[in-house]
């Protein structure tokens, strides 16, 4: 028997394996494939304080090994999460982590002070890194005092678990890390995705209407992986890594590289039933390789 | 129910170098597929296709166990769907996407180009077994570009349309003498190039005939996830892959 139980700061998670905010939708759009309660925890898409449309199309460009996306925190804000979604999602056997973003401090606060009402959740994810907002979002997680501020913040608005999701768009994400980390963050999730755009040589024009966009996928997956590490070792507190995770294997590759959870995203779009096998490969790897507790994974690179 | 599921490659059906039928079949096949409702085809074999590609439903038969696609090789993705070998296993995500709306009797306007003649094949069956009597309005550059005119002529009548006048009436389909005409139709469905169904939509905005459109935009997920693929309307961004591909034109403002 493998123990995959894990902790991610005060957060009990039955096993390591999330989905990535924006890329699971509420979990229900999965229902079909498989029982979103397998999974550790969902991280669902970005929420606001006001309904947002998001970003015009074209939103999306695929790349090499990945693909660029522009959508921009399209929801329909907090109130209509907690009065409509979340009481059809909470059934679910497991972690519902809903993905806080703000143009301003005071919004961040205030989508955290009304989640912090709603009996069944248990943690927030802090996204200061959102690239494709004209306000807020990545603004305030490419500067280290900004970083600072809003978690601190937040931190103040929220009881329990306080996740922050790192911007891989800075010099040095250890910096921004250990910011957070004296600001009273439980834990960190990195990465979210990489500015980067795509051009159409033929018709001369972005592919994406905002220019620019978030990059994803396997593409950026050795980059993720060396933040994930570093962060690892300039922190205390836990690691949830993300960045091109496609199956077990690049899974367990970032929690030997540090990561206590990781988070699947756009893989779920190349296969919807990809994070049950991620899960199920994570558990013949710790019993191939001896592992009576996924926790021991856990940084466990050697040399 | 949406199902993720191998399948092998059967047969292809090639209609020119550049338009084929692809045929699959697998061990098992949901039954519950409407006309409009479409697949995510996972590209095998070529690295730089990441995405799947998503693509209407031609036609299924629950006895063989087959389902097939009509494919116009545009770029890399459907190309290579067109390069693979019988036996070849190919992953899809099906069904998608809501349907057409098949109404009980009356006459109904089918109007495609392109890749968007696809749908049309399921569509003018179910519309023949409720009895609605059916024309299909077709077009394309020249007559090389018309294709499926043999399927959809059990199901109807078939008009065509092309630019050069080697088949049918010369110029687009919204030129067509039939819109110069009485228009009795009670319905009117369209599916191709964006321009072409705005068109159409527009010609059945003015005689006050209902119009559903079934758009072709971008997709990453196929299944409302990412909310890659949306289409402004006037009461917001609307999800294409859940809430259409078909949307009646008003609903979108068109
Ligand atoms: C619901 C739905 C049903 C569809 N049904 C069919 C079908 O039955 N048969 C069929 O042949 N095609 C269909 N399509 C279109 C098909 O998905 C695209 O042609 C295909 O994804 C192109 O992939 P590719 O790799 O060949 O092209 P790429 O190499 O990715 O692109 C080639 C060029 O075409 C452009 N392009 C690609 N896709 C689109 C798009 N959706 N809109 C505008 N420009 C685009 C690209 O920007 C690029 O310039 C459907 C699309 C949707 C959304
Ligand atoms: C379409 C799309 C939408 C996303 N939306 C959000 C979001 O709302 N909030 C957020 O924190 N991250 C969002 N992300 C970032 C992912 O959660 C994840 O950090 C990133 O995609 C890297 O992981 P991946 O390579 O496994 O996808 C989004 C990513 C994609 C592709
Ligand atoms: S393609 Fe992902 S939501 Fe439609």
């Amino acid at each position: 028997m493998v123990d995959l139980k894990i902790q991610l700061g005060g957060l009990q998670m039955k096993n390591p394996v999330g989905a990535a905010s924006g890329t699971f939708g509420f979990g229900s759009e999965f229902e079909d494939f498989f029982d979103p309660g397998r999974l550790g925890a969902i991280f669902v898409k970005g929420i606001t304080l006001k309904n947002r449309e998001g970003n015009d199309y074209p939103r999306m460009a695929e790349t090499a090994s990945g693909m660029l996306n522009a959508v921009g925190l399209q929801n329909k804000g907090v109130d209509y999460f907690i009065e409509t979604i979340f009481p059809a999602i909470k059934h679910y056997d497991t972690e519902i982590i809903p993905n806080v973003n703000g143009s301003t401090v005071d919004d961040y606060i205030e989508v955290t002070e009304k989640l912090n009402e709603v009996k069944g959740i248990h943690a927030i994810e802090l996204n200061i890194s959102c690239p494709n907002v004209k306000e807020g979002g990545m603004a305030f997680g490419v500067s280290c005092p900004s970083a600072v501020a809003v978690t601190e913040a937040v931190r103040k608005a929220w009881d329990k678990t306080l996740i922050v999701k790192l911007s891989p768009n800075v010099t040095d994400i250890t910096e921004i890390a250990r910011g957070v980390e004296g600001a009273g963050a439980d834990a960190v999730s990195l990465v979210n995705t990489f500015l980067g755009m795509a051009i159409d040589a033929r018709t001369r024009r972005p592919k994406l209407s905002t220019v620019t966009g978030g990059l994803s996928g396997p593409a950026i997956k050795p980059i993720a992986l060396r933040m994930v590490w570093q962060v690892y070792h300039a922190v205390k507190i836990p690691v949830s890594g993300m960045g091109g995770i496609m199956n077990a294997e690049d899974a367990i590759e970032f929690m030997l590289a540090g990561a206590t959870t990781v988070q699947i995203g756009t893989a779920n779009f190349i296969d919807p039933q990809v994070s049950v096998k991620v899960i199920d490969g994570i558990k013949a790897y710790c019993r191939e390789h001896g592992f009576d507790r996924v926790s021991d994974l856990v940084g466990a690179m050697e040399g | 129910m949406k199902r993720v599921q191998d399948f092998k490659l059967k047969s292809y059906r090639r209609l020119n170098r550049e338009n084929y039928i692809l045929t699959l079949q697998g061990d098992y096949l949901e039954k519950d597929m409407h006309p409009g409702n479409f697949a995510e085809i996972q590209v095998p074999g070529l690295p730089e296709v990441f995405l799947r590609r998503p693509i209407s439903i031609l036609d299924f038969d629950p006895a063989k166990k087959t389902i097939s696609f009509y494919i116009k090789a545009i770029g890399k993705g459907t190309r290579q769907l067109g390069r693979l070998a019988e036996g070849d296993t190919v992953n899809i995500v099906y069904p998608l996407g809501n349907s057409f709306s098949v109404p009980r009797k009356g006459k109904v306007l089918i109007v495609g180009g392109g890749s968007g003649i696809a749908p049309f094949v399921l569509l003018g069956r179910a519309l023949q077994q409720q009895g609605v009597e059916t024309t299909f309005l077709i077009g394309g550059r020249t007559r090389n570009d018309i294709f499926l005119t043999e399927e959809f002529s059990r199901y109807g009548t078939v008009l065509v349309t092309t630019e050069d006048g080697s088949r049918g009436e010369k110029g687009l389909v919204t030129g067509h003498s039939l819109f110069a005409g009485s228009m009795n139709f009670d319905r009117i469905y369209t599916c191709g190039p964006d321009p072409m169904m705005k068109a159409v939509a527009r010609l059945a905005g003015q005689r006050g005939i209902d119009c559903e459109a079934s758009l072709e935009n971008l997709m990453a997920c196929g299944i409302g996830a990412c909310l890659c693929c949306v289409t402004p309307s006037p009461g917001g961004n609307r999800v294409v892959c859940t809430e259409g591909p078909v949307f009646n034109t008003k609903v979108l403002g068109w």
